[in-house]
């Protein structure tokens, strides 16, 4: 299975390929890819997070084999944001209890969590007449929104140029990349709107497109997707498996700093917060890694950052094996995170899926501290402790994001003098106070 | 002149003072990997684990040699496959990690064939733990920083060297580049890819460190250059045409089978390290290995001490 996207007109890609755009700026370089896996059935589930006219649509992928229209279906493109929102790096908020009546508890309350943007696919079509080039259209039908062509084809040139007919606004460079999917045995999927079936279903955004098939292929290819690629792009990958997690195989696969407790502050700045803390990570890195942000038994979650999925949404993304057994069966997922680039994945993604069901998620943790005037001395201590306890915080926050320490102590007020008059007195003064 | 005679004589001196046994120095640069495995690339390998995979492989190496009758116990060889499958499988599991470590041990008693032991024993561990979804492999875990490969690549040699296994480990290694490089220019990517495939510290863990142990590498030389040739080429096989990862250790199972069939066809005297000397003796057509008691063997997972036909 393979991925890649051309765009008609200037446009940004799924799966990698942003082409830039004239005047459009993208927020933010992101696609998602769900991938149900079991032995060699993979469904994959696209979508990218291009805001372009839908009307400059088009989109090449290569694919392991023919794909016939029933292998081809519409996906639900709130049911990827709710595989994201599930699986994204939360925070857990505790507050401190009232030191003074008895040792402190903590109650613990779920926080919010962060969820990347995403996109989608945009492109624009037009084809031209059935051409020789060495170019054979495998199959041709309309799902959803989508007119799709298979196309299989001897020799990259022909293929190039007949994308370039029929207003596919192929990179020069891609040619030698689109010779390689040739060579490996791969055909082409090639999507672009139907705008009078869109107009009909009344759609206005598009909807990530689904395939399923059976290949021991378990990959996902960049290459075609960075051919004209400015910069780093973001992919987020949702690995859907009975067995385990997903790791790739030709990357080192690291999991995301977790557990660590920050400043109150994060809270409202969680977004770049997750944003910063990635960037810093992969920095320290120094090659080519994947993050694993989050990979658990989808039956259940501790704390939910969400509502769990529900069978229908799993079977959609095909997990079709939810339903198999009483109750519901083992669906394990493993949410990945690649900022990719041509210096650092010269090579296509390649996964495996292991035996691995250990539970894990980036979870951050935030202590409210406790404002009370009490002045027993459980509270004094308390408040003693809360110096150490800030200057942790941050130093934490800098190992985790690089923000500059300083600039968080002055946001945690950890500079300020928190004392009250009670903890400013001398041990003798306290002592004989009364 | 004199400078350079005496800087040899140095050398001399300090080598013949090096412990004679290579798989000290094996088991060194095990554990320094597996030390900078789990400090450094956070691998994700328990002590418990480790504990449990040293324990169960020395216990079995000690039941074998009782019941085998050997002379000697040697806890050397068994503790050299235990660090290789720290470092190489994976699994929550401890009694996966347990039935590994006695599946890589017991083999050596098992397997065997005309006093040769079928497959390298971590080899075989590994393969039998992927087919039965115990446990898996991490290829991708060590990262590709140049300087850990050139380390690991340092450390390799240093024990192939002694060993006198180098050629194995070079024919390998020119074999899977050239492949890996034919490959993928007729596929008509960039060296880039092949240059990335190569960076891999599995690939020179196993080119150093598995694929170089003598015990179940055929006897003659031109038979161990074939025998690589088929391991890289069967591993190209694996990756590329069947589509399956850890092509390399699937690739070296199958064609340890083939061992016998290449000694038969290029038969040698099996290579001896006489004990005392830090330098492998020579090697010498139609020499009676009898003649060289007891011979200590290396690689991963090598047997212990003397063994006879």
């Amino acid at each position: 299975m393979a991925l890649a996207l051309l765009w008609a007109q200037p446009a940004a890609s799924f799966c990698g390929l942003y082409v830039a755009s004239g005047d459009a700026h993208l927020f933010n370089k992101a696609s998602k890819v769900v991938m149900a896996r079991d032995g060699d059935r993979t469904v994959l589930t696209m979508s990218s997070d291009y805001q372009g006219e839908a009307t400059q649509f088009a989109m090449v992928v290569p694919v392991p084999v023919v794909l016939q229209k029933s292998q081809v279906h519409i996906g639900d493109a709130a049911a990827i944001e709710h595989i994201d929102q599930f699986s994204a790096p939360r925070l857990v908020e505790y507050t401190d209890e009232d030191p003074c009546p008895a040792a402190a508890q903590l109650s613990d309350a779920v926080m919010s969590m962060k969820a990347m943007s995403v996109g989608a696919v945009r492109v624009r079509g037009g084809r031209a007449s059935e051409m020789a080039l060495g170019v054979h259209i495998e199959a041709e039908y309309t799902v959803g929104e989508y007119d799709i062509l298979i196309l299989s084809a001897k020799e990259s040139d022909g293929l190039q140029r007949w994308l370039e007919q029929n207003g596919y606004k192929v990179p020069p460079a891609a040619s030698r990349v689109l010779d390689t999917y040739l060579k490996l045995g791969m055909k082409f999927f090639v999507a672009k709107v139907n705008l009078g079936e869109q107009k009909a279903l009344g759609f206005r955004e598009l909807r990530p497109l689904q395939m399923a098939f059976t290949n021991p292929r378990f990959m996902l290819p960049l290459r075609l997707g960075m051919v004209n690629a400015s910069g780093p792009q973001d992919m987020f990958v949702y690995a859907i498996t009975r067995k385990g997690r997903v790791e790739c195989v030709n990357y080192r696969t690291v999991k995301l700093p977790s557990d660590a407790e920050v400043p109150e502050f994060v809270q409202a700045d969680f977004k770049n917060f997750y944003r910063d803390l990635f960037a810093h990570q992969l920095e320290a890195q120094h090659e080519g890694v994947i993050f694993t942000e989050y990979c658990w038994d989808m039956r259940w979650c501790d704390p939910c950052a969400g509502q769990p999925l529900s069978n229908d949404e799993l079977r959609q993304f095909g997990a079709y094996w939810v339903d198999e057994q009483e109750g519901r069966a083992t669906v394990f997922m493993t949410r990945l995170h690649v900022r990719y680039d041509r210096a650092r994945f010269p090579e296509d993604l390649a996964f495996q899926v292991t035996s691995d069901i250990q539970n894990f998620q980036g979870r951050y943790v935030i202590r409210h501290e406790w404002k009370g005037a009490g002045d027993c001395p459980e509270a004094v201590k308390y408040r003693g402790g809360l110096a150490e306890r800030r200057r942790k915080q941050a130093e934490t926050l800098a190992q985790l994001t690089g923000w500059d320490t300083a600039a968080s102590r002055k946001r945690m007020g950890v500079d300020a003098d928190w004392a009250t008059d009670t903890d400013r007195m001398r041990w003798w003064e306290r002592m004989w106070k009364k | 002149m004199n400078l350079v005679l005496a800087l040899q004589q140095k050398a001399r001196s300090v080598a013949q003072r090096l412990p004679a046994d290579p798989r000290n120095y094996q088991i060194a640069a095990l554990s320094s990997l597996l030390a900078y495995g789990l400090t450094a690339l956070h691998f994700e390998i328990g002590g418990a684990q480790a504990a449990v995979t040293i324990a169960v492989a020395i216990a079995v190496q000690w039941i074998g040699t009782r019941l085998a009758r050997q002379p000697r116990f040697d806890p050397k060889s068994a503790l050299i496959s235990a660090l290789s499958l720290c470092l190489l499988l994976r699994s929550h599991s401890l009694t996966a990690a347990a039935a590994a470590a006695a599946l890589a041990i017991g083999s050596k008693f098992l397997a065997r064939w005309h006093g040769k032991h079928l497959f390298n024993p971590t080899n075989l561990a590994l393969v039998v733990m992927l087919a039965t979804g115990c446990a898996w492999v991490s290829p991708g875990q060590w990262g590709t920083p140049a300087l850990f490969a050139f380390a690991i690549g340092c450390l390799g040699t240093l024990v192939v060297t002694r060993a006198a296994r180098a050629d194995i480990t070079l024919s390998f290694l020119a074999a899977h580049t050239l492949i890996l490089f034919g490959y993928s220019a007729w596929l008509g990517q960039p060296p880039a890819i092949p240059l990335h495939r190569l960076q891999s510290g599995a690939l020179l863990l196993f080119a150093f460190f598995m694929i170089s142990d003598p015990r179940t590498t055929p006897d003659s030389r031109r038979g161990r250059v074939l025998f690589a040739v088929l391991v890289a080429g069967g591993a190209a096989f694996v990756q590329f045409a069947l589509l399956r990862t850890n092509g390399l250790l699937w690739s070296l199972a199958a064609c340890s089978l083939l061992t016998p069939l290449i000694d038969r066809w290029l038969p040698h005297s099996r290579y001896t390290w006489p004990r005392g000397s830090a330098r492998p003796a020579p090697i010498t057509r139609g020499e009676s290995h009898e003649i060289a008691a007891p011979r200590i063997h290396v690689g991963v997972g090598a047997p212990v001490g003397a063994t006879r036909r």
